[in-house]
């Protein structure tokens, strides 16, 4: 084991690079309180810049850095220009999931045009290392220091000293206040999210080359760990963003030294669950800071939902029951299969998300804890499995909502941020509990679906089970809807504040939107884990999130016949087409913003 | 109306609709060159809205919104403001955690005269003393009166043809509200026309020119300050008991 000072200067090299990020994170959220989930893309666009810069032109390093930061500055400004200005005048839910999307097109492009191996990006320097007291530094954690130095002083010139940063800042901290003193706002974004590129662009370049590798996860875990360090400064603090980067590193690099590299982002998610429980405002913020938003009305697009009669849905769910009495092919019953898979998690998230307004990120995760529980009831313990996936279902509603609980004072955005912690944090767990999850090797040989006693084997089986199961869960919800509840949840969605003088209990409102969401989604989890017979902790993953989430807001949020037919179409439209499978994340981006723009109440409207 | 001077700024058959609501019906208002108008009116009148029209903060569904002549209809906010129209904001609305001093130099954003502005910045020490001692403290720190200095030292920092005001003696107390209106008559002598939102209507018909009353988003009544403040509808309306703001 290397010294300790060895630790503590890895962790401030990795929160140099983490402030880079976190840095442009903080400067775009005080100007648009937003919290652009972008910026990870950005950073791994950053980094293949770099590769072509370095091994395709040989530029000279000084050269390869401007190259990067000038090439990232300018996706940053066409981002800016034609991903988020025309959502404005839109309703505050638009830019999050706007970013959303952008950072899956981003993504699937770099990949498409890469190809998704990793690639090796040499730095460019001597690999020689000094001595510095017990430990050692390299010229690459030189450079890396000192292009965290360099760019917080001149980001501090700039803000202290010239125009344009008297803009940003009082922008920050007034933006109708700034019009009147003649800002032009849309320069301020230009600039922030220009400057948010550039830095964010250098540091995916730099870590590469501290990694000597790059690949196209990177994006999403730049954007997690800068969300972190972030929030941990204070969402919108500059300094804070500095300061909670550097916080973030030295955590983590003390926690992989103490308990080994698999623990890294696990100690890096619970540091922000942490701060956002006792310290939503951040470490740095002082007290007086009013909550960053209250939520009021036009969190999501209102609408006047399409009014589909009963009998029409009865027939509809007639046909698709009578449908393999017909001739279809094995692949049409698998495609619905996934459809009807698909449904149940968009189910519990359109509860979640469009009829309570907690926008959750971490869906899959409700599925990862269905999916393991059901496996290993039916594995270890014998229980029959039929039962096993009830049993998912109800792990996922207790844990899951347990797990959010500590979030249910949060808001907004920030309930994002959380659930896609948790998520994160769930899927660690599983990757580092080998004793009861397997850990990297995965559950194996899990039994297919059965029920009393009998196999569910043949497609038609299992298709049936699955789209009775959905049903139930549908018209259950459906109920829900129109009861007293539901009505209870939509008023916490409009106005908490409202909500809560009127003597609702937010807690006692959210857990049971969450149980009822989790119950759903683990049972989903839980028949994919019967069905697929080998799960491990990648199988529910933050696309699958995101696809939910694509689908919930396609249907329109809240919606429960749209959460079906925005299932059926994500899933089965590709198919039909045939669509190659790398192209289908990218499609799924691409509708994702189309809806933000054009349609964001949904093929059949909000509720 | 008696025989005011050309109006520098005009609002004519304003309607304006916040979703299926409207707000305003009908609005025309005129404020002549070198005068202070006002408008009264209580809680959801649609004073505000009026303000946020003038700025271009809020854009009016028809209707015509003039100033010096030139239609300000399409323009930004900023283009606006470059036009020669400051504002005091509701609430004042400092950058709470920028010094006094970046505050009020935040005021003269749209001038380009770096040393006739440094002038301007000292006569805003002449005109409110009571800022030279804190200029260098964070504006939020300051009292609620002290922040309406800066908020109109701010606001005089573009050098403006015209100042807008929202309820600029909302939630001060008595000495600065006196200090406040003087101020503004300071402020007018010096040739800035003045366009004032107010729910204290005694107040604001001692010093304005002229005066219009707003009721959910009509005008009901306009004139010459001096007249309306023997109005026994004015009185009935507002003077008896002008609601807290």
């Amino acid at each position: 084991m290397s010294s300790w000072l060895d630790y503590t200067i890895n962790g401030l090299i990795v929160g140099n690079v983490y402030a880079l990020v976190a840095v442009g994170l903080a400067l775009i959220f005080g100007v648009s309180r937003l919290i652009n989930f972008a910026q990870g893309s950005i950073y791994l666009v950053g980094a293949y810049i770099g590769w072509v810069a370095v091994v395709q032109l040989h530029t000279p390093l000084p050269l390869t850095i401007i190259v990067v930061a000038a090439t990232a500055a300018v996706v940053g400004l066409i981002l800016e220009r034609f991903g988020l200005r025309p959502l404005q005048n839109s309703v505050r839910i638009a830019p999050l999931l706007a970013t959303i999307g952008i950072s899956f097109v981003l993504d699937q492009l770099v990949m498409l045009t890469f190809s998704p191996n990793p690639r090796a990006l040499p730095s460019q320097l001597p690999d020689i290392r000094f001595q510095l007291g017990g430990g050692t530094i390299g010229p690459l954690d030189l450079l890396i220091a000192g292009v965290g130095i360099t760019s917080a002083l001149l980001l501090f010139v700039f803000l202290r000293y010239s125009k344009l940063g008297w803009a940003v800042r009082a922008a920050s901290q007034d933006r109708d206040a700034a019009m009147q003193m003649g800002v032009d706002v849309n320069r301020v974004n230009q600039a922030v999210f220009g400057i948010a590129a550039a830095l964010g662009g250098v540091s995916g370049m730099l870590v590469g080359m501290y990694y000597n590798q790059i690949d196209t996860a990177m994006s999403l875990q730049a954007t997690l760990k800068g969300v972190v360090a972030e929030v941990v400064g204070g969402a919108g603090n500059v300094p804070g963003a500095v300061i909670g980067s550097l916080l973030l590193g030295l955590v983590e690099s003390y926690g992989v030294a103490v308990f080994g590299t698999s623990y890294r982002n696990l100690f890096a998610f619970l540091l922000l669950v942490v701060v956002l429980v006792l310290r939503p405002n951040g470490l740095f913020a002082s007290a007086r800071q009013a909550p960053p938003e209250p939520l009021t009305g036009t969190f999501i697009a209102p609408s006047r939902p399409v009014r589909i009669p009963r009998w029409a849905l009865a027939v509809a769910a007639a046909a698709f029951a009578i449908l393999p009495l017909f001739p279809v092919s094995f692949y049409v019953l698998q495609t619905l299969i996934n459809a009807w898979l698909l449904g149940m998690l968009a189910l519990s998230l359109t509860l979640v998300a469009g009829t309570i307004g907690q926008v959750s990120l971490g869906h899959a995760a409700l599925l990862a804890i269905g999916a393991y529980t059901s496996a290993l009831l039916s594995l270890a313990l014998s229980v029959p499995v039929g039962l096993a996936v009830i049993g998912g279902g109800l792990m996922s509603a207790a844990l899951g909502t347990l797990l959010i609980s500590p979030s249910f004072r949060l808001r907004g955005h920030y309930v994002s941020i959380a659930t896609l912690a948790i998520g994160e944090i769930v899927s660690l767990v599983i990757l580092n509990w080998e004793s009861v999850t397997r850990g990297p090797i995965g559950i194996s040989g899990i039994p297919p679906l059965s029920l009393f006693g009998y196999d569910l084997i043949s497609p038609t089986s299992i298709y049936w089970f699955s789209l009775v199961v959905m049903v139930a869960l549908a018209l259950l919800q459906g109920r829900l809807l129109t009861s007293h509840l539901g009505r209870s949840f939509r008023a916490i969605r409009d106005d908490d504040i409202a909500a809560r003088a009127y003597g609702l209990s937010l807690n006692r409102y959210k857990s049971l939107a969450f149980i009822f969401g989790g119950f759903a989604a683990g049972v989903s989890g839980g028949i994919a884990a019967h069905l697929y017979s080998y799960i491990n902790h990648e199988t529910f993953n933050t696309q699958q999130s995101i696809l939910a989430l694509t689908v919930v807001i396609l249907g329109g949020l809240g919606n429960v016949v749209g959460a079906i037919v925005g299932s059926v179409a994500l899933v089965g439209l590709p198919e039909v087409f045939r669509i190659a499978a790398e192209y289908r994340i990218l499609i799924y981006g691409v509708v994702l913003l189309l809806l933000v723009r054009f349609r964001p109440q949904g093929l059949l409207g909000t509720i | 109306m008696t025989s005011a001077p050309e109006p520098l700024l005009a609002l004519s058959n304003v309607n304006t609709f916040y979703g299926q609501a409207q707000v305003h019906f009908d609005l025309s208002i005129t404020v002549a060159r070198g005068h202070i108008a006002c408008l009264l009116g209580g809680n959801a009148s649609g004073k505000s809205t009026t303000m946020k029209i003038i700025l271009g903060l809020v854009k009016p569904r028809s209707g015509e919104v003039t100033f010096d002549g030139a239609s300000l209809i399409g323009l930004s906010t900023p283009q606006i403001v470059r036009r020669g129209i400051a504002s005091v904001p509701e609430a004042r609305r400092l950058f709470a955690d920028m010094s006094v001093r970046e505050n009020i130099l935040m005021g003269a954003f749209v001038r380009n005269d770096r040393d006739a502005v440094a002038q301007d910045l000292d006569r805003m020490l002449t005109l409110f003393p009571k800022l030279g001692q804190r200029l260098s403290q964070r504006a939020g720190s300051l009292s609620g009166g002290e922040q309406q200095m800066v908020a109109m030292a701010r606001a005089l920092m573009s050098r403006p043809r015209m100042i807008v005001m929202d309820e600029p003696t909302m939630g001060l107390s008595p000495l600065y509200v006196d200090r406040v209106l003087e101020l503004i008559r300071t402020i007018n002598q010096e040739g800035v026309s003045v366009f004032m939102v107010e729910q204290n209507a005694s107040l604001a018909l001692e010093i304005a020119h002229e005066a219009y009353v707003l009721q959910t988003g009509r005008i009901v009544l306009s004139g010459p300050a001096r007249t309306l403040k023997d109005d026994p509808r004015v009185r009935d309306a507002y003077l008896g008991g002008s609601e807290a703001a």
